[in-house]
């Protein structure tokens, strides 16, 4: 059920775009006033919840420590894992930006038998999640990169290697891009393994399904675009620079479907920062993950430390000071003094 | 317990969760689901407001009339006071990847202990609150309306996770369910709604210096009991000091291990260990308590009793603190202590600790000036100070649990391992996905070693126990060795129940049959008083 809510809200945005923009005569809304209007509110709403969540202080360094310590000089210690310096921690924090590392771990529990009947619990490596994950974020990144050469002009060398790179199998015309297939392959299991696992539907909710569908209509709108419609980039090209010189003119020749594609983008740009995306963010900022493991090295300082007092050795010689003398236990105040 | 293992196993069901969604999904109250609500005055004792009488399973919680109020300010309160929580309650993409990696969801298949869950019900109530999303989307968005059935599911399941963090070291944000879990525990405690396991060794430890509630006369008689005992089987007599200013080292270690088996074995291990390398050091009554249930209950309770290690060190004059085997009590030691309490090391005479035998600096406890006791006899083994017979432990064969805290707050992995391969000739590793970083919970920490859930316990007790039951059929295994008090109390149902036939230990207890003391007699017993074969 949530699955097709999240489907039947994209299907309705995809749509809402064509009748917009075809019949509607909206185009300078969708052309024009939306995109600048998602674009403004991704940076800004991207910026104050970033700035949201540094306004609360980090009390205690609390990293999870994923190897052994760092104690005795002969013990070797996990470095990456349980760092205790900030060259380290930024080491793992890179690993595990750029390599989804905690991802890596993954086992999945299976309730079985052993050959001879008797019960077991078995952990398995499970990477294709982390598998699906790492093709879907990369060609995510490397699509990204590549569209600009919708915004700029001339296109920046590096950007022309990578179109260059990804369209390396010179297959079918126009070329395909590698990353359009492994994107798509990505995304179809993140999509699929919420389906097919009774465990991850249930955990799922529409927001979850919203978001997978809609990057996929962004996708499959592009690939439609370019490999069906075939659409004319000339003018698409003229129109986006036309928005990055904040002049903007929209062609007549440009094709319904491209504003399909546009506003799918624009939604995720505006969505993204009220959304669970913003782990894109939250990543760098997770106090398990981005601290060194150091409190008995050095001190850190809690900002609201309440600094509670216990309850005192006097008061605690004061409640049993005849016991503990009866005991032979030293005390600091003898039992004549206290009367 | 009514159910035998296979029975257990059967109801479990990874494959088919609840027909309803979670969130009309009703609480289940039924017997041993939940532990036995805190008594008022002890509740009210410990400076929490809206103590009252309450019972999980009656319909009405007797709540204060503003308790909507009171969670809702308290929840705005701790997002603007932890970067972590609030991080915590906006960037889960509910991937999953924790699901399974939960001992409670592992033992029972109940899809709200799966951490994504766990951590969502506190979410749903974030999202209503405190997000744009979630006030104009709602339920599409995963936000839900505080309810008092939300609260009560709340107080359910937040006490059926025993803050292990070993989801946190799967996610790949490293969200980190006890701190959710502690922040939902504080608010609960706000409401008036705490458990009497974890709310008594509270009040027992600020009055009398340790959870148990052993006052300082009865403190000395067990230790002198033991040492009668130590006596008895080495024919050595070991008076350890208490509360006497002017010595280098103070030695804190759970209260536990003062009380009940196998834990007075360790302690006897400890007191031995001094007396054979005449460590100049003494025992406190005040602060008699290496464990904090503080940490289970909130962050100012931890922090008062914390406390009391820094203020006897320094009224004491010591020069550092050694602590014995705890789990829960080195994450507040490795994590917590120094930040929150370190203020209090001004004007003592604590400095850098350096092991008085073997000459050892622990530069990794510059700032705590606190040493683990596995650390420290892991150095005296290395500089070869101790006279070891470890063949008087040949009858045992041992495994190892890495308890929750040490491993995954800490990363105290090798030093115990260390030891226990010098005191012992027969070692064997449980599977490597269930032992250190990604070691599994005993099933009862974080103050739920309560009786009336005992069910609950084994259940999260199924992954440590499998995996125990491994190393005894294929190593004939007898004996599974751990540095947690909890552990030593907790682990005994879970292996009497999952691996019948192993038993448990500390590790200082091994390493104290295999010492030799000067001028023991003939060691024919062990601590246990059983006698050892001929070696």
């Amino acid at each position: 059920m949530n699955a097709f809510y999240g489907l039947f809200i994209v299907c309705a945005l995809a749509l809402a775009a064509l009748v917009g923009v075809g019949g509607g005569g909206m185009t300078g809304l969708f052309a024009v006033a939306i995109p600048y209007a998602a674009v403004a509110i991704f940076v800004v709403g991207f910026a104050l919840k970033v700035m949201c969540w540094a306004k609360s202080p980090v009390p205690f360094r609390i990293p999870t420590t994923g190897g052994q310590q760092k104690s005795l000089d002969w013990i070797p210690y996990a470095r990456y894992d349980n760092p205790v310096n900030s060259r380290d921690t930024v080491v793992r924090m890179i690993l595990e930006v750029l390599t989804f590392r905690s991802l890596f771990r993954n086992t999945t529990a299976v309730l079985g038998k052993t050959p001879d009947g008797k019960p077991q619990v078995g952990y398995f490596s499970e990477k294709w999640l982390w598998l699906a994950a790492i093709l879907f974020h990369y060609s995510f990144l490397l699509i990204v990169i590549r569209h600009m050469r919708f915004f700029t002009e001339p296109v920046p060398l590096p950007i022309q290697w990578l179109d260059w790179a990804d369209s390396i199998l010179q297959i079918y015309s126009p070329t395909l891009y590698q990353t359009n297939l492994l994107f798509l392959a990505g995304l179809g299991w993140l999509l699929a393994r919420r389906l097919l696992y009774p465990q991850i539907r249930y955990i799922s909710n529409a927001a979850d399904y919203f978001a997978l569908f809609l990057i996929i209509g962004i996708a499959l709108s592009g690939i439609y675009m370019r490999y069906v419609a075939k659409v004319d980039i000339v003018s698409i090209k003229q129109f986006t620079m036309s928005l990055v010189m904040f002049s903007p003119v929209v062609p007549k020749e440009i094709a319904p479907s491209f504003f399909v594609h546009l506003f799918l983008v624009c939604v995720l740009l505006a969505y993204f920062p009220f959304s669970k995306l913003m782990h894109l963010g939250g990543v760098f900022l997770s106090p398990t993950r981005n601290l060194p493991n150091d409190s008995r090295i050095h001190h850190h300082e809690n900002p609201w430390n309440p600094k509670i007092k216990p309850h005192s050795y006097e008061a605690y010689e004061d409640d049993f000071r005849e016991a503990m003398v009866e005991a032979g236990l030293p005390v600091v105040k003898q039992l004549e003094e206290e009367a | 317990m009514a159910l035998k293992p296979e029975e257990l196993l059967a109801t479990i069901d990874y494959l088919n969760p609840p027909k309803t969604g979670w969130m009309e999904t009703p609480n289940d109250f039924s017997p041993g689901r939940w532990p036995y609500p805190a008594k008022p005055d002890l509740h009210r004792a410990m400076g929490f407001k809206h103590a009252h009488e309450w019972k999980a399973d009656e319909k009405d919680w007797h709540l204060p009339e503003n308790w909507k109020q009171i969670i809702s300010e308290g929840f705005k309160a701790r997002l603007d006071k932890y970067r972590s929580f609030k991080v915590f309650m906006d960037v889960c993409v509910r991937c999953g990847a924790c699901a399974d990696k939960c001992h409670f969801y592992i033992g029972g298949g109940d899809p709200k202990n799966m951490p994504v869950l766990r951590a969502e019900l506190m979410r749903s109530v974030y999202r209503a609150d405190f997000t744009t999303a979630g006030k104009i989307l709602g339920k599409l968005n995963g936000a839900r309306v505080m309810e008092e059935d939300v609260l009560k599911e709340w107080f359910l399941y937040f006490y059926q996770c025993t803050e292990c963090r070993r989801c946190s070291l799967f996610c790949p944000y490293g969200i980190d369910t006890a701190e959710i879990t502690m922040m939902a525990r504080e608010l609960l405690h706000e409401v008036g709604l705490g458990i009497n396991w974890i709310m008594e060794p509270v009040f027992n430890c600020n009055r009398t210096g340790n959870h148990l509630g052993i006052q300082p006369h009865a403190f000395k008689e067990i230790v002198e009991f033991m040492c009668d005992d130590i006596e008895e089987y080495t024919g050595v007599r070991i008076n350890p000091p208490l509360n006497e200013p002017g010595h280098e080292v103070l030695f804190i270690t759970p209260s536990g291990d003062a009380f009940a088996d196998p834990g007075i074995y360790t302690f006897m291990g400890y007191l031995i260990l001094f007396e054979a390398i005449g460590l100049d050091y003494t025992l406190s009554t005040y602060a008699s308590e290496g464990g904090n249930f503080g940490l289970f209950t909130g962050a100012d309770t931890m922090q008062k009793l914390n406390a009391k290690m820094y203020s006897e060190a320094k009224r004491l004059g010591a020069k550092w603190i050694l602590g014995g085997e705890c789990g829960h009590m080195w994450r507040v030691i490795n994590q917590y202590m120094d930040t929150m309490n370190g203020y209090i090391q001004e004007g003592s005479n604590l400095t850098t600790p350096r092991n008085p035998i073997t000459g050892t600096v622990f530069h990794n406890a510059k700032q705590t000036k606190m040493v683990h006791i596995t650390e420290f006899t892991a150095d005296l083994i290395k500089h070869g100070k101790l006279d070891l017979s470890p063949e008087r432990n040949n009858h045992l064969r041992v495994t190892y649990h890495d308890s929750c805290n040490p491993a995954r707050g800490m990363g105290l992995l090798e030093e115990p391992r260390y030891v226990i391969k010098n005191v012992c000739n027969n070692y064997f590793e449980m599977p490597p996905q269930t032992t250190r970083e990604q070691t599994f919970c005993c099933g009862a920490g974080s103050g739920l070693n309560t009786e009336e859930i005992m069910e609950i316990r084994l259940r999260g007790g199924l992954p440590r126990g499998n995996a125990l039951k491994y190393v005894q059929d294929k190593h004939d295994v007898n004996m599974m060795a751990c540095i947690c008090a909890l552990d030593r109390a907790t682990l005994i149902p879970v292996a009497d129940f999952w691996a019948p036939g192993v038993q448990i230990t500390g590790v200082h207890e091994m390493v104290a049959n295999a010492l030799n003391l000067k001028g023991q007699k003939k060691r024919e017993v062990n601590l246990r008083g059983e006698e050892l074969e001929e070696v």
